[in-house]
């Protein structure tokens, strides 16, 4: 699903956020990405969604070389990746709906269909009951759920999630993590870039750990391979 | 929510990995969906906001209904002349000795031309006691020694006669020998053609200037609205949606921007217009004319609608590819 090559991304101004950086997830694998601030985490996501162009090196996702890809083709990939942000990123001027619907609106799907689709994901986030109102009369863990529901509404092959437990306490980020497995239990690759690194050793996925730009640890799923007293 | 969450995955969501393909009809009809919807959700907002809506469209309308005031009126003017370039006349000075006989033997032999329609001499004495009566100056005027006064031949000239052929008529009779001198009445008409054509000229390069100042008007207007959804643009591009889809809802702002202003230019231009008509009939009336304000008609009022949106559209379509582009996610 996702393919990088030698990826390399330098800042203006000289910062190399990623070197040489060699990676491969595939399709319907749940995979965590850990590190300090600043080890490119953020990065990392940023060039799978070509918020970003990598400076050097070769990145495929979804079977798709994202070098070659011109700019007016960058929304017909975004509409194949589902986000997930620290601070969720909805639109306090809708309804829960509507921000949940906006994925949908987008690709251009039948209003009777975004209807269907949209109360799906609200009622697999717990949240039908809500629909009408304003997410900013919802609780934290509520709006990131509101973000999880807009992520996956349209069905994407792959789910990116950026600390999406970031601000939350330990028991909702629980059930944030719970949620996003159910995604990969269905078949979504879930890539999600967090700290709470107790957190994801309870989940027991496969782990990736950046450290100045580069990948210094890959712990496969279950297992607790030694990272020289990295972690 | 943990119980909810252990739910099954609903049906619409279970089925996980895979973009349901569009067909070419669906996405066709999800563009005109997405016309008629950003068309409305534009005017929508407009409509929310309505004082200060106004004002940006009361701004566009002067801009518009000011060269559309000063074109009506002088294509009135235009009319009015066109009225009275039907019969030009001559007025044909004599010298002060050609006596009376002289000079009707002159006009009935200038009368067989085919041009003139009738011909009327005015002897100096009969002029002088025109001029006493009109002019008020008759105390002045008793006064003088002798009449200063030359005998006149007045010519009515045919409609038909054109320009070229009056002022051949002018030359022709100036070289006379009894003639001093051959005044056109139809000069002032050309002057006043030639200082209309001025005014039109003006007209045009006051109306660009304004239409540019239209342009400048709705173009900082979407630069306000595309700063306040600054975040709107962010997540619809992070979601996918093509700078097509983040435009259009701008673009259809300044449509209904330059539409509304057309609107309004037109009421404003036949309040103007209105206001104008009645000290119009009556000055005309005081000159026994007959002569009414001409208004705007359905194609000029046509014409300012298509302009006035033409406007709003290209200005907004400047403002947002100059700011839109900027506003990407990071």
């Amino acid at each position: 699903m996702i393919q990088f090559l030698n990826v390399s991304k330098r800042y203006p101004g000289g910062f190399d956020a990623l070197s040489n950086l060699n990676l491969t997830v595939d399709a319907g694998e749940m995979v965590f990405l850990t590190g300090h601030s600043g080890a490119g985490k953020s990065t990392l996501l940023k060039l799978v969604m070509l918020m970003e162009r990598a400076t050097r090196g070769q990145m495929v996702v979804g079977g798709q070389n994202l070098n070659k890809m011109p700019r007016r083709q960058i929304p017909f990939l975004r509409r194949q990746i589902g986000v997930v942000f620290q601070n969720h990123q909805l639109l306090f001027d809708r309804s829960v709906f509507d921000n949940v619907a906006l994925p949908l609106l987008i690709a251009g799907f039948e209003p009777r269909d975004i209807g269907r689709r949209v109360r799906a994901a609200l009622d697999k986030v717990g949240l039908l009951s809500k629909e009408k109102l304003n997410p900013i009369a919802l609780s934290g863990g509520e709006q990131q759920r509101v973000g999880i529901a807009r992520a996956v509404v349209n069905k994407p092959p792959l789910l990116l999630a950026d600390e999406p437990t970031g601000n939350l306490d330990p028991k909702l980020s629980a059930e944030i993590m719970k949620l996003l497995q159910q995604f990969n239990d269905v078949g979504v690759t879930v890539l999600i870039a967090s700290h709470d690194l107790v957190l994801i050793e309870r989940m027991g996925k496969r782990k990736l750990t950046l450290e100045a730009g580069q990948l210094v640890g890959d712990e496969p799923e279950g297992g607790q391979v030694d990272q020289g007293g990295l972690l | 929510m943990s119980q909810e969450s252990q739910k099954p995955l609903p049906d619409a969501l279970s089925r996980g990995a895979s973009l349901k393909q569009l067909s070419l009809i669906n996405l066709w009809r999800s563009y005109c969906r997405h016309h008629v919807s950003s068309a409305h959700d534009s005017l929508r907002r407009l409509l929310v906001q309505p004082l200060s809506s106004l004002m940006t469209c009361l701004v566009i309308a002067i801009a518009l209904a000011l060269p559309q005031v000063l074109s009506v009126a002088v294509s009135n003017i235009d009319q009015l002349g066109q009225g009275w370039q039907g019969r030009p006349s001559l007025s044909v000075y004599l010298h002060q000795q050609v006596k009376e006989p002289v000079a009707q033997r002159l006009l009935s032999e200038i009368e067989k031309r085919e041009l003139i329609i009738e011909g009327r001499f005015i002897s100096p004495e009969q002029a002088l006691e025109e001029f006493e009566e009109h002019s008020g100056f008759a105390d002045v005027l008793g006064k003088l020694e002798r009449n200063p006064l030359p005998p006149l031949l007045q010519l009515s000239l045919a409609e038909e006669a054109s320009l070229e052929q009056v002022q051949a008529l002018q030359a022709d009779l100036q070289a006379r020998g009894e003639v001093d001198q051959v005044d056109v009445d139809l000069q002032w008409l050309q002057r006043l053609q030639q200082i209309l054509a001025l005014g039109k000229t003006l007209i045009w390069i006051l109306a660009g200037l304004l239409a540019l100042g239209v342009l400048l008007i709705v173009g900082n207007t979407i630069r306000l609205a595309i700063a306040a959804r600054k975040e709107e643009i962010l997540v619809t591009k992070t979601l996918g949606g093509t700078n097509a889809f983040v435009r259009r809802p701008f673009l259809y702002t300044g449509f209904w921007y330059g539409l509304l202003g057309g609107l309004l230019a037109l009421l404003l231009t036949e309040m103007c217009l209105f206001a104008l008509s009645g000290p119009v009939a009556k000055l005309a009336g005081s000159y026994g004319s007959s002569f009414r304000l001409i208004g705007l008609n359905w194609f000029d009022a046509g014409f300012l609608f298509l302009v006035s949106s033409v406007l709003g559209w290209l200005g907004a379509a400047l403002a947002v590819g100059r700011h839109l582009a900027a506003i990407e996610p990071k």
